[in-house]
């Protein structure tokens, strides 16, 4: 019994924290009067006040502002990362779990080699050398992760083909697309939906990470990673510029990540028997 | 049992050809793919240079064959440890530019490492021991919020208290002024001084997973019918966790810490970075930000070589410590 609290309070958290920081994202405009790329001069590095709740940055511009459109960018990153990796994961796994053979044997020997690359030092070269745009960084941060999901789906798919339902639906003469999508990747969805959901923590994360490093989403666009870059010039006299970004994204991924896990335990019946 | 080791090893080690090769095909293909050449920083850029000028210097760097060509070129000095010179500024040798600044990453990242096994251990053993006490719900929630803490904003903060309002640590770079002229001891302290940040940030970063891992496996082990065994014959707590349970719930961890020096690897370019470190991280970085390729290059080679002998001296301590495989030797 206290298990279960512990569960559903993790997931209530997690849930809590995803819909705000989502809705604050949606409705930045309603929030905040204020422009997050209007440069005010009179203005400039001033600590938070009611004016601006959470200061403003070096080129005078209100950082509240700033993060909640910066929310906008990191989750838009995160939901296309994730889905263009998830939906890679679900193709590559129904292929080779329902196909079993050779196929397996060459999707799964591939995903070992992505699995081996060093993966961050693969997203730095390629968006260096592709130029950081955010459809880059989306691209690539979804190619560079889809390995994990394409495992699950194998899995669960080997399994699954067995099975009466899915035979008596070859037997009616369903198409082997009908067969995938109806009737194997229904039974195959819970895991993913929790790897996507840690998923999008972790683009999140990347995403922060390659910004700050001045490859990611390009000023004056603000992200909270480019924001905490920034910021780091004036660390001494601003610190407030590199608190509060740096604290929505810490927010946001534990969200997602407390969403997840608990969704994991949630959906596996293994759990709840017990 | 000796020889079916061996023989896991060498399939192993053929498997880890294949991989290279595999990586290195992807990184080559995809860097030559973009847009642009590093011959445009003299060329284009440089309005005294003409086409033929430009035709001149691809033609020395290998970049006016077709890519497949140049890839089995570059392979070939690779095998022979020829990295070729770096393109920009000093044109040094790229093997040179890496080996003076392995040290320094390979340090930072052993350091780290140990710390996290050494705390990890333990923390995960106790936690899984009283599962759900107030020790366990605490670091439950501490690795949670470890797992979403972004590691250059924890340097960050650090620096701020740390650096900044109770300056006890210098923020950026290896050495202070007058590194010269210190005694042995003081260069010690010196260098010491400077890498407690980087190395603490890194620790925290690993310790979530780490201790984490090291709980589940517990967990999972002190589940099984030979751990009730062990206790209904009536030995003592401390020997059943230590000798029965702990050497069991290690295994896992040692296949993770070979899959954990990717990520290691991709920590290093930001904590490099942040705190202004002269390692292999940052080198990568100022390599890709100047087009270098054959610098990027070698370091995704070594990138990926240190992988995959983490990988390998994983998988050989995975079979050393359980006999299932090494009597067997088959996985």
């Amino acid at each position: 019994m206290r298990v279960f609290r512990g569960r559903y309070l993790f997931f209530a958290f997690g849930a809590f924290i995803v819909l705000g920081m989502s809705l604050a994202a949606l409705f930045a405009p309603l929030l905040t009067p204020y422009d997050p790329w209007a440069i005010d001069v009179s203005a400039l590095l001033q600590s938070p006040s009611l004016e601006h709740p959470l200061g403003t940055d070096a080129l005078g511009r209100d950082v509240f502002a700033r993060v909640l459109y910066g929310a906008r960018i990191s989750l838009w990153v995160g939901f296309i990362a994730v889905g263009i990796s998830t939906g890679l994961g679900i193709f590559f796994g129904l292929l080779a779990g329902y196909f079993g053979g050779l196929v397996d044997e060459i999707i799964m020997r591939f995903v070992d080699i992505m699995l081996c690359f060093p993966a961050f030092f693969l997203i730095l070269a390629v968006i260096a050398f592709l130029e950081p745009s955010l459809n880059n960084i989306m691209i690539v941060i979804g190619l560079t992760s889809w390995m994990g999901v394409a495992r699950l789906v194998r899995a669960e798919t080997l399994s699954l083909r067995e099975r009466e339902f899915v035979q008596s639906a070859r037997l009616c003469g369903a198409g082997l697309w009908r067969i995938l999508l109806v009737h194997v990747l229904p039974n195959a969805l819970p895991p993913v939906l929790v790897s996507a959901t840690l998923g999008v923590a972790a683009a999140i994360l990347t995403e922060s990470a390659l910004s700050f490093l001045g490859l990611g989403v390009q000023p004056p666009t603000p992200s909270w990673g480019n924001m905490l870059m920034e910021g780091k010039d004036v660390l001494e006299i601003a610190p407030w510029l590199s608190v509060f970004p740096g604290l929505c994204i810490l927010v946001t991924v534990l969200g997602y990540n407390l969403l997840g896990e608990s969704l994991r335990d949630i959906l596996d019946p293994r759990v709840k028997n017990k | 049992m000796l020889v079916n080791i061996a023989k896991r090893v060498l399939f192993k080690l053929l498997w880890l050809g294949v991989v290279f090769v595999g990586i290195t095909v992807l990184s080559f293909w995809v860097i030559h793919l973009a847009p642009g050449t590093p011959t445009d920083m003299q060329t284009t850029m440089n309005p005294m240079a003409g086409a033929a000028a430009r035709a001149r210097l691809e033609k020395i760097y290998g970049l006016d064959e077709p890519v497949h060509v140049q890839y089995v070129n570059w392979l070939s000095r690779i095998v022979r440890l020829d990295f070729g010179r770096s393109m920009s500024g000093d044109h040094r040798p790229v093997w040179d530019k890496i080996k003076e600044r392995l040290p320094l990453t390979l340090s930072i990242n052993i350091i780290s490492m140990i710390l996290i096994l050494g705390l990890s251990i333990p923390i995960g053993v106790y936690s899984a021991l009283y599962q759900d006490s107030w020790f366990d719900r605490t670091m439950t929630v501490l690795v949670f919020i470890g797992f979403a803490v972004p590691g250059f904003w924890l340097a960050l903060l650090l620096m701020l208290w740390l650096g900044i309002y109770v300056p006890l640590f210098p923020i950026s770079g290896l050495t202070s002024l007058g590194f010269e002229q210190m005694g042995f001891w003081g260069k010690c302290w010196d260098l010491a001084r400077h890498l407690t940040l980087p190395v603490f940030v890194f620790t925290i970063t690993g310790l979530a997973g780490m201790s984490r891992y090291m709980r589940t496996s517990m967990l999972e082990v002190l589940r099984q019918d030979y751990i009730l065994t062990a206790r209904a014959k009536g030995l003592p707590m401390r020997s059943v966790v230590f000798k029965h349970a702990l050497k069991n719930a290690l295994l896992p961890v040692i296949t993770i810490l070979g899959l954990s020096i990717p990520t290691l690897i991709g920590g290093s370019v930001i904590i490099e970075s942040v705190f202004a470190l002269p390692g292999l991280g940052q080198l990568f970085y100022k390599a890709v930000m100047a087009r270098d390729y054959p610098l990027v290059m070698g370091n995704l080679v070594l990138g990926a070589f240190l992988t995959l002998a983490g990988n390998l001296l994983a998988d050989f301590a995975y079979s050393l410590a359980d006999p299932r495989i090494r009597i067997k030797g088959k996985n």
